[in-house]
């Protein structure tokens, strides 16, 4: 039978015919759809971790108790999840254990650009890199194939157009997974020094036999073609690879590339003509192949930074000019994301723009707050940052004497994946810092997953639902607001006295997604033209259901409006009523 | 032997119900017996932004990213992004545009311009440019508004060799099972454009 899956949801498919039984994550661009897609079965219990330290903790206790594991990922929750990962890497496993990192190179949703395959050298566990969806599914086979043979983790690298890239694959019945007993074994769970120290050096001869199954596996293999070039590729540049130069090129096709198989490569370049290295981002085959002392062409001429692409190989391998394009004759707007119609990070973020506070902002949509016209937000770094950052900003500002304001902005999934920590922190140390905790039922921006606060699991059923200001209270944060978010006039007031109020404070904004299903329908609103002025003071909301036309009159796409009230609250001549005609009070 | 792959881009806005289309239009390259690969970018862009996703199909197919200037057809689900991605049109290649109007951001704050003329320019530039009011023909032909990606794949259908009974049967199976009558009459009524 053949499915036309995306790489994540082959990855799915692969841990459900190859025995998985368990799978952790916490979602992430462009990694959620793995977890996602392995919820419905029923054979695998599976669920949203607090964050992807936790989820590689909660994968490896599963691993443990005989389960085969998949924990997923994306590049940036590799370097939350390192810690574990480190060590996991000399305790080794029992169940098989795949951890994947879905690698966004252009950073189409992400805050940086990281090419994780450096992770497999440097914690030492083997790597997998598929090439399309029908890898994608086999490499899972064989990725608990190798971890539990080789006693590791094993590291399923993928990127952007592997996870959301589509393709046919040739699918199969599930198999029974074989079963793996625990057994206690201080010497190899317990990684205290002594142990540790005799563990290194397992490391280090599974390496070595590891290097040696790099060199027979199937997973690495010649493809042969004309040998006057040879192309050394793994993932995604291999299909590039493959679109310009067909069968004009001989080619290395590199899917297992931790530790990589000297041998075979050594024989490779041997036979061929020139040889290119194409992989998209670092250097990382073609640093290790100079240091065999093979003579390659690499990085001085493909770039090593964003997506690869056949165009760009075709212009810095042969020499061809990109096609002419027809040429757009007009002037093109961008069409930037924003915050949704509706959204309640809006009303919080156009309050806080006319503060004269630093916002340290966090990871969520409310990175849509950056740009005009709210231009509300100062930083955004990395999960958790805010709270952090903020309390930092705000002990030096006074430490040094400028006294400036600093207020931390997260959102609840964010809370609780790594704010609370930093939240502990700023009481612990005396901290003054304002957090506004911007609640919305959900982890909007990967498309609405569950979290600890929301209680409900990633299966669907009922659970716990921890409140963020229980914990905010128990953690000795004296001063606690919640505030419904569309009250424009409670949002600054609540704000206003959290800045005032001398130690930490913290405010729960709480409205949910515009976007979740299942809301009470709010009336859309209208502009009555008579009383509007064309102040254009609405427009500074940057709500989409806003519609500025050519000759300067304001109205509102009935379609697009939730009822949120948020423009009718900012009119300062109150021109914006409920649909009807009714005025608003 | 050659390998001929054909290059598709189905573009739009995020939040218009693209990834629906996109899913019949590969279902239907499935079972007429092609390879296929498709590639679309979640998360960020889909919060109201430009959203493209690349249908690739043939022999063999490996890249799934079409190369600027090698588009076969353009679906466009929105006039300003047929606009935006004309530069992936080949010379000859063929337009399938919706004739509707989203304002993005910067023109609903009054910072950008609209291109109203998009349609001129596009039939200057296009080999060949079809034009349907999508939700028009969903209402007066169908009865349901929300046929109307189903009616411009009827439009784009008419341009790709695959037989009218194999899209028939991947839309049956891809909407919901009330709507299966709507949809058909709406795949009907867009291939006559």
């Amino acid at each position: 039978m053949k499915l036309f899956l995306s790489g994540n949801e082959a990855i799915a498919r692969g841990g459900y015919e190859y025995g998985a039984t368990f799978a952790a994550a916490y979602p992430g661009t462009p990694s959620t759809e793995i977890v996602e897609s392995l919820i419905p079965y029923e054979e695998i219990y599976a669920e949203w971790s607090t964050n992807e330290k936790v989820a590689l903790e909660v994968g490896l206790g599963a691993s443990l108790a005989g389960s085969r594991v998949i924990v997923a990922m994306k590049h940036v929750g590799v370097n939350v999840a390192a810690d574990p990962l480190f060590t996991a890497a000399y305790t080794g496993v029992n169940g098989g254990l795949v951890l994947i990192s879905a690698d966004d190179p252009t950073m189409h949703s992400s805050q940086n650009e990281q090419d994780n395959r450096n992770i497999a050298p440097f914690a030492k566990i083997p790597m997998l890199e598929p090439t399309d969806s029908q890898e994608a599914k086999d490499l899972v086979g064989e990725g608990f194939k190798i971890s539990e043979q080789f006693d590791t983790p094993v590291l399923i690298r993928i990127t952007t157009r592997i996870a959301h890239g589509k393709g046919l694959v040739d699918c199969q019945d599930r198999q029974q997974p074989p079963k793996r007993e625990y057994k206690k074994d201080a010497s190899k769970y317990c990684m205290l020094p002594a142990f540790a120290r005799k563990r290194r050096l397992v490391v280090e001869e599974r390496t070595a036999r590891l290097q040696e199954y790099s060199e027979t596996t199937p997973y690495n293999r010649i493809e042969w073609g004309a040998k006057d070039i040879g192309i050394i590729t793994s993932g995604i540049a291999y299909q590039y690879a493959k679109e310009v130069f067909g069968d004009k090129a001989s080619y290395l096709k590199l899917g297992f590339t931790w530790p990589l198989p000297e041998k075979m490569i050594r024989d490779f370049a041997a036979q061929v003509g020139k040889i290119y290295v194409i992989e998209e981002l670092d250097p990382y085959l073609e640093t290790q192949i100079k240091a065999m002392g093979i003579e390659v062409i690499g990085k001085d001429i493909i770039p090593n930074m964003f997506e690869l692409s056949a165009e760009i190989i075709r212009e810095k391998v042969l020499g061809e000019k990109p096609l002419p394009t027809k040429e757009i004759k007009a002037p093109i707007a961008p069409r930037p994301p924003v915050l949704c119609a509706g959204c309640p990070h809006r009303p919080v973020f156009y309050v806080l723009k006319k503060m004269n506070v630093a916002v340290m902002g966090d990871i969520g949509c409310y990175g849509l707050a950056v740009p005009p016209p709210l231009e509300a937000v100062d930083t955004t770094v990395c999960m958790g940052a805010s709270i952090g950052m903020a309390h930092g900003f705000q002990k030096a500002s006074d430490w040094i004497g400028d006294n400036k304001k600093a207020v931390g902005v997260i959102g609840d999934s964010t809370f609780f994946h790594s704010g609370m920590t930093g939240l502990a922190g700023m009481v612990f140390n005396k901290g003054i810092g304002a957090v506004l905790v911007l609640d919305n039922r959900t982890t909007a921006m990967t498309g609405h997953q569950p979290h600890p606060g929301t209680g409900i699991t990633a299966k669907g059923e009922p659970t716990a639902e921890i409140e963020i200001e229980d914990v905010v209270r128990s953690m000795g944060v004296k001063d606690v607001a919640v505030v419904d978010s569309y009250d424009l006039e409670g949002v600054e007031k609540a704000i206003r006295h959290a800045l005032d109020f001398e130690g930490p404070s913290v405010v729960v904004f709480r409205r949910a997604c515009a976007l979740l299903k299942g809301l009470p329908k709010l009336l859309p609103l209208e502009i009555d033209q008579e009383k509007c002025t064309q102040c254009h003071i609405c427009l500074g909301t940057g709500c989409p259901a806003l519609v500025h036309h050519p000759d300067k009159t304001v109205t509102i796409d009935a379609d697009a409006c939730t009822g949120c009230t948020v423009c009718a609250q900012v009119c300062p001549f109150d021109a914006i009523v409920e649909v009807g005609g009714e005025a608003r009070d | 032997m050659t390998n001929k792959v054909t290059n598709v881009l189905l573009v739009g806005v995020g939040g218009q119900g693209t990834l629906l289309a996109a899913r019949i239009l590969s279902g239907v390259l499935q079972e007429a017996g092609y390879d296929v690969k498709m590639s679309e970018v979640h998360g960020m862009s889909q919060r109201g932004g430009s959203v493209v996703t690349f249908v690739r199909y043939g022999d063999k197919v490996h890249s799934p990213l079409v190369e600027k200037g090698k588009a076969d057809l353009i679906l466009s689900f929105e006039k300003l992004e047929a606009l935006r991605w004309l530069p992936y049109l080949k010379a000859e290649g063929t337009i399938v545009v919706n004739d509707l109007a989203l304002l993005p951001s910067p023109v609903l704050m009054g910072k950008a311009d609209y291109p109203y003329n998009a349609l001129e320019i596009l039939a200057e530039e296009a080999g060949t440019l079809i034009t349907l009011d999508a939700s028009k023909v969903a209402m007066e032909e169908a009865g349901n508004v929300r046929t109307q990606n189903v009616a411009l794949l009827g439009a784009l259908a008419k341009h790709m060799d695959i037989d009218r009974q194999v899209w028939q049967q991947v839309i049956r199976s891809s909407v919901p099972p009330k709507t299966v009558d709507a949809n058909l009459k709406a795949f009907a009524a867009g291939a006559r454009y």
